[in-house]
């Protein structure tokens, strides 16, 4: 992956909307948090394969860390600390923050086929 | 001495860093070893050092990881196609079910597997657990024994002292070979620091007092 550049990922972003879109939304501190570290907590969630479509699509930062907001018709999908994206051969469109270790804290992938 | 040892973790890198020293022995003797693994380690979060995988990259990258670890070990694998993270919430009896169908053909002398409840990892858990519950779903003359492997913080308090503590320090070069296979796993596990570690150690140093032997509890 690479950094994001806001202008090209907001277009990339927009090419989406008003589509029937497969997303995944993950974030994750790993399994062995508060095994390392008992003052940690586990935590993450994810969804795989959602199958949404959003009106309106927006990513926001400061140039290293990026927000990005899906507008459905019902409610929003959302996304904190992204830093990286990258088009794959398979065309589906990822969005990643890692932490300094490189570790994957948070993503966001959209696709127009289910992902694997 | 053994006939045939198999190995049941649910992620590519858990027969490395769990057992691999264990399994190299087992090897070095001529006794065939074979390694069920549950998953890919398809949610892992460990991208590589300096990062080059993403989430949906990693599947593919783990397996050709786990096929080298396993090239390293002289073993054979049988990836079972479950999804990394989800294995506690699969129905336990139609995965026992599926791991007892395994061991039926192989007929092992020794199953090593995670201790349900002490082993940390979801997936850990429930896959130990099935093992275990495998292996008591067979005719009681073919039962092999069990070396259940556990490591949560309170393990200790709980179970005792294990009674199987191989040192490995013979086979600590290929222990790492093993783990080093794990290209995009490797590192991070490697050099990340443990508040329960001494600070003035080094990287090879912690390594060898983390790895250098492995413990196992006996069903």
């Amino acid at each position: 992956m690479k950094p994001i550049e806001i202008e090209k990922v907001q277009e990339k972003l927009r090419s989406f909307e008003n589509k029937a879109v497969y997303v995944h939304l993950e974030t994750t501190n790993g399994a062995y948090a508060s095994h390392v570290n008992e003052k940690a907590y586990n935590v993450g969630a994810y969804i795989r394969n959602a199958k949404v479509t959003f009106r309106k699509a927006k990513i926001v930062g400061n140039g290293s860390s990026y927000r990005v907001g899906l507008k459905t018709a019902l409610g929003w999908i959302y996304a904190e600390g992204l830093s990286d994206w990258v088009i794959n051969e398979e065309e589906q469109f990822l969005l990643a923050g890692h932490d300094r270790e490189g570790r994957l804290m948070v993503a966001l992938e959209i696709s127009e086929t289910p992902f694997k | 001495m053994e006939t045939h040892v198999v190995v049941i973790y649910p992620h590519p890198d858990d027969e490395a860093f769990g057992a691999a020293g264990t399994i190299a022995k087992f090897r070095d003797e001529g006794i065939p070893v074979t390694y069920l693994c549950g998953t890919l380690g398809e949610m892992g979060r460990n991208m590589g050092t300096p990062t080059y995988a993403n989430r949906e990259s990693l599947p593919a990258i783990r397996k050709k990881e786990l096929i080298k670890a396993c090239e390293v070990l002289d073993i054979e694998l049988e990836m079972l196609g479950y999804r990394d993270k989800t294995i506690e919430f699969e129905d336990r009896m139609e995965i026992a079910a599926r791991l007892k169908g395994y061991l039926d053909k192989l007929k092992p002398s020794l199953v090593i597997t995670h201790y349900p409840e002490y082993a940390v990892h979801p997936d850990h858990n429930a896959f130990g657990a099935a093992a275990i519950e495998a292996v008591s779903l067979m005719e009681a003359e073919d039962r092999p024994a069990i070396w259940a492997q556990a490591f949560s913080n309170d393990h200790l308090e709980a179970l005792g002292m294990p009674d199987i503590i191989n040192d490995i320090t013979p086979f600590f070069d290929k222990k790492m070979e093993a783990i080093l296979a794990h290209d995009s796993q490797a590192m991070v596990s490697l050099t990340q620091q443990r508040p329960n570690e001494d600070p003035n150690l080094d990287e090879k140093e912690r390594a060898k007092l983390r790895l250098g032997i492995e413990q196992f509890y006996t069903l």
